[in-house]
This record gives structure tokens, sequence and C-alpha cells, in this order.
């Protein structure tokens, strides 16, 4: 059924938090979405001419690179892009079958495979570019938060989590109930002021993006920031400085 | 927004049945045009099969065609699943109407237009909505595109009929009518293009990435050097200078000159008349193809900012 289910405060509603001032941008996370995802629930993930030039294929997750801000303020941000499992998406009210559904027990966003027409709609009116269609088989795919992981009792507890928050070396990724205020992903949004992606659209995204920190103060200059002898255009003066610094 | 060929192709040629199937349930029982009950059906013909070639060219698109039937069953939340609800549904009445005029029977034709009128109308409301309703995309998310879609359909509808009645002998009305309809959606055309043209962003990269603190935001490294689904279906652009002659063409070959065809034919009657809406009707719908083509072509979708930055 592709009607919302109606959210109740402190309901579950499982997502990611993820942190963009540790996150290196190593692509362990993507790939290893590939991995897990490409034999799981939403197994086979196609890939295009794997062999050869144009290679392309189905993926969950794309680990972007940014710059922001100018000169000294400027940083490089890596920044990993998926489903944000958001609590009012259009993906799930504009699909004609009821494949495309937003589950009421954790808030996951899922695709039945089998109902799918493979109409594309659910990915036109998603703004972040989290589904894409598998050309295979017909169908749309997209991240399941490890729906076959999460809830696995045939594997050790601490690896029912999502297989990118198993995987990342910087520890960047969470993944909890952010419905619940009280749990651990909610108070690390709320200790480092998590944002949620174009919130302007109304989706209401449930994962969250924790800001670079402020990088502690500009005043150390390293040595090479001085001038050299070529940043003085006068000649008389650059004579003067090499005179000096003999 | 990549112009998929069976979708620009879908929405001109079921737009265009839909109008022509509109005006004539709706003119005929009015007395406004004066068509034989075999005339009638003719024009009924043409329409259905105008609809029908679009609405099997749009299962097309579907990457699992043969499971086509499931979408009519989420009709309280998807604009798509009540076209295809709407678009069912109006085949009742339009077959009744054939009836109608195959057994000349004048009430049942009346009221089994009339419905096949509304029916019309509503399946392309819908498929305005399926467009206006998809926040990301800013040219499709806006007040005039349902309107647009509507007048479109009327429009190419009222040419076509003209065509068919001045064949069997008067046009008058459904000329009038696609001189009518053809200006105001030249106008509306020309409103949305402005509006699309001057509206800001609904959304900016630094929006997209929380990054706007820091200050401009800039892609570096792409995520994939390769193309991907989301580039090929949602990063198709066009060329400003392109876009404004495509522009020209549909203005002039589409709207303008199918009306001052109408116009003529008004004036001229009799075979002349007939000729010369016939050229009417093939440039209304060519101009409507290129229209369509640019709905797409111009419109632009969010998940551009993460990869453009615009
Ligand atoms: S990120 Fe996109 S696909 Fe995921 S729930 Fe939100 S709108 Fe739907
Ligand atoms: S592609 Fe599949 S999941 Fe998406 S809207 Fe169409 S039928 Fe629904």
């Amino acid at each position: 059924m592709t009607c919302l289910p109606e959210i109740t405060p402190g309901q579950k509603q499982l997502g990611l938090v993820i942190d963009l001032d540790t996150c290196v941008g190593c692509q362990a996370c993507a790939t290893n979405c590939k991995e897990w995802n490409a034999s799981g629930h939403s197994g086979p993930l196609p890939d295009l001419k794997p062999y050869s030039a144009g290679a392309e294929g189905v993926w969950f997750n794309r680990v972007h690179s940014y710059e922001a801000g100018e000169g000294e303020a400027g940083r490089t941000v890596h920044f990993p892009r998926s489903c944000l499992h958001c609590e009012t998406p259009d993906c799930v009210t504009v699909c004609p079958t009821g494949a495309s559904y937003k589950r009421i027990e954790d808030g996951i966003v899922l695709i039945d495979h089998d109902i799918c027409i493979g109409c594309g709609l659910c990915a036109w009116a998603c703004p972040y570019g989290a589904r894409e269609m598998d050309e295979d088989e017909g169908v749309m795919k997209k991240c399941t938060l490890c729906i076959d992981r999460i809830y696995n009792e045939t594997i050790p507890e601490a690896q029912r989590q999502p297989a990118c928050v198993l995987t990342c070396p910087t520890s960047a990724r969470h993944f909890g109930d952010l419905g619940d205020p009280e749990s651990k992903v909610s108070k690390l949004v709320a200790e480092r002021g998590g944002q949620p992606l174009m919130p302007e659209l109304g989706y209401k995204p449930v994962n969250s993006y924790l800001p670079p920190r402020n990088r502690s103060s500009a005043a150390a200059q390293p040595e090479e920031a001085s001038p050299t002898p070529m940043d003085i255009k006068n000649p008389l003066l650059r004579w003067m400085d090499k005179v000096l610094t003999r | 927004m990549n112009p998929a060929p069976s979708i620009v192709f879908f929405t001109t040629a079921s737009g265009a049945g839909y109008g022509l199937l509109f005006w004539l349930g709706l003119l005929r029982p009015l007395g406004l045009v004066a068509m034989s009950p075999m005339a009638a059906l003719v024009a009924l013909v043409l329409a259905l099969v105008l609809i029908t070639a679009g609405l099997l060219s749009s299962t097309l698109h579907l990457g699992n065609p043969k499971r086509a039937w499931r979408a009519v069953s989420q009709w309280r939340s998807s604009w798509l699943s009540r076209e295809g609800v709407a678009a069912i549904l109006t085949y009742i009445p339009a077959l009744l109407l054939g009836l109608g005029l195959w057994v000349d029977a004048p009430a049942l034709a009346l009221i089994a237009g009339l419905l096949a009128a509304a029916g019309a109308f509503a399946t392309v409301y819908c498929t305005g909505m399926i467009y206006a309703s998809l926040k990301p995309i800013r040219q499709w998310h806006h007040p005039l595109v349902v309107p647009g879609y509507l007048a479109l359909s009327a429009f190419s509808g009222a040419v076509l009929l003209a065509m068919l009645a001045a064949f069997s002998g008067s046009g008058a009305v459904p000329a009038l009518l696609a001189i009518l309809t053809g200006a105001a959606a030249l106008l509306l055309k020309r409103a949305y293009w402005q509006a699309i043209d001057t509206a800001p962003p609904i959304a900016t990269i630094e929006s997209a990435t929380t990054l706007g603190f820091i200050g401009k935001t800039r892609p570096l490294d792409p995520p994939h050097t390769e193309q991907n689904y989301l580039l090929r279906e949602m990063g198709f652009r066009i060329a400003r200078k392109h876009a404004t002659k495509l522009r020209l063409i549909a203005q002039l070959g589409g709207f303008a000159l199918p009306a001052l065809l109408a116009l003529l034919a008004l004036l001229a009657g009799g075979t002349a008349a007939a000729l010369a809406l016939t050229l009417g009707a093939i440039l209304a719908l060519a101009g409507l193809l290129v229209e369509r083509w640019l709905m797409f072509a111009e419109a632009t979708h969010t998940v551009t900012l993460y990869y453009r930055g615009s």
C-alpha cells in the first residue's frame, strides 16, 4: 500500500547518522554495500559491461567529494549519499503498484521486487537520487538499510548492522532508532547538530548528517606562508631582501 | 530530464485522442457540430486509435510491461494509478458512444458522449498531475503544468475534430474552438516559459549537502567516472540556444500556424477548408511533439545538484 503510515512521536524510525567530519572518502561503505546487497534481499545487483569501457551498475550508496568555502576557511568534505528513509517520502506515494512502501514497524522504505513494474516514477520523486533501476530485471532497487542483516538471527549480534556501518574504518557511520530521542544516535545528532538534507523539499529525512567540526584556530601559520623573494614585486626591495637575509 | 520517445509520443497522441473524444462527446449532443453518425464514428475511431497507441507506447517505457495491470491498484495516493483507472473507465462510455452512433440511438450517444467527455478530461488532468506532483523537478511542480496539459489536449483535439468535420460538411464550430484553444495554449505556454525562466531554484548544492555554513560549495570528485541510471535519466540537459529555437518552432508551427489555417478554413469553407485543416492538424501534432520533448529536456532534477552543483 503506497499510502504512508501515520508516524507518532517516539515511533521507531531506523536510519543512519553520517559524520562528515570523519569520513575520509575511502569508498569502503559503498564497496561493502555493493558486496552484501549483490546477493541479499535485493540481489543480484546488475553490472553492465563490468570488464570494459563504460562499466556501470546499480549501487545503493555513492560517495561524492565537495569543496566548501574559500581559501584557508575552505574544506574538502567527503559525502556519502544513500536513501534517507524519509518520514514523508513521495517515492512511496507516487508508486502506482504498491511496490514502494514504508514499513510501519521501523520506518524502513522498501521495494517489493515481485510487484514493481519498473515505471521509474519513484526515482523521479526522490530528490536525493537514492533509487536506481535494475535494467536487467526491469525493477527499481534501493538501500534496504540491510534489512537482511539487522534482523538476521543467524549472524552474531554485533554484526546485525548495515554493511556500510560495519565496514567504515573511521566509524563515520552510525545506525540506530532516530525516532527515539533517548537512543545513542539521537543523542549524537543533538550533541553535534546533525542536519537533514534539502529540508525545503519537505520529505523529512530520517538519516542525519553531522557537520564537519570547526578547525582549531588558524593562528599557527606554516613557515611557507611568509613572503618569498618572488612575491616581492619591486626590484629594489627584492635586492634589499636578498642582501639582508644573507 | 531524459525525453524518452515512448513518453513524448504517449502524451502527444493520447492527449490529442482525449481532446478529440472530449469535443466529440460534448459538441455533438449540443448540436454544435453537424456530423452524420458515420462521420462521428470515424472521429471516434480516430480518437480511440490515438489513445490506445499512446497508452501502449507508455507501457514500452516500463521495465516490466507484463505487470502493467498492477498499476491501477494505488489510486488512493498515486496520480499514475489514477490516470490508469481514468483511462480504462473512459473506454466504457467511449465504446457505448460508438454503439449509439452505430445503431443510431441518439439518446445513448448523448449520455455516453457526455460521460466520455468527462472521462477524457479526468484522464488528461491525471496525466498533468503525475508531473505536477513531482517536487524535485521545479519545471514540472508548477501551477501552470496541469492547465498546460489540458489546453494542449483541447487544442489538438479541436484541430482534429475541425479537420474531420470539414470533410463531412461543417467544421465551423470546431474550427473556431481550434483558434480559441490555440491562442489560449500559446498564451499559457508563454506564461509558463517566462515563469520557469525567472523562478529561483528549489534547492541548492549547499542545502543538498548541508555544507553552506562553511561557504560556497562545489563538486570536487564524482562518486563514479562512468554513467549511471541517475545521470542518464535525470542528468539530460539541453543547451539554452537550442531550447530557444525549439520554443519558437513549437509556438509558430504548433500553435500559430494551425490556428491561422483554422481561420482560413473558417473563411474559405468547402474543400479548401478541409485541406487547410488537414495541414493544420499535421502541424499542430508535430509542434506538440516538439513541445512535449522540450517539457522533458528543459526540466531539471535536484539530484543533479549532487553531481554538477546546479
Ligand atoms: S531518500 Fe529518496 S528513496 Fe529514500 S525515502 Fe527519501 S525520497 Fe524515498
Ligand atoms: S518503479 Fe516500481 S517501485 Fe517505483 S514507482 Fe514504479 S512500480 Fe513503484
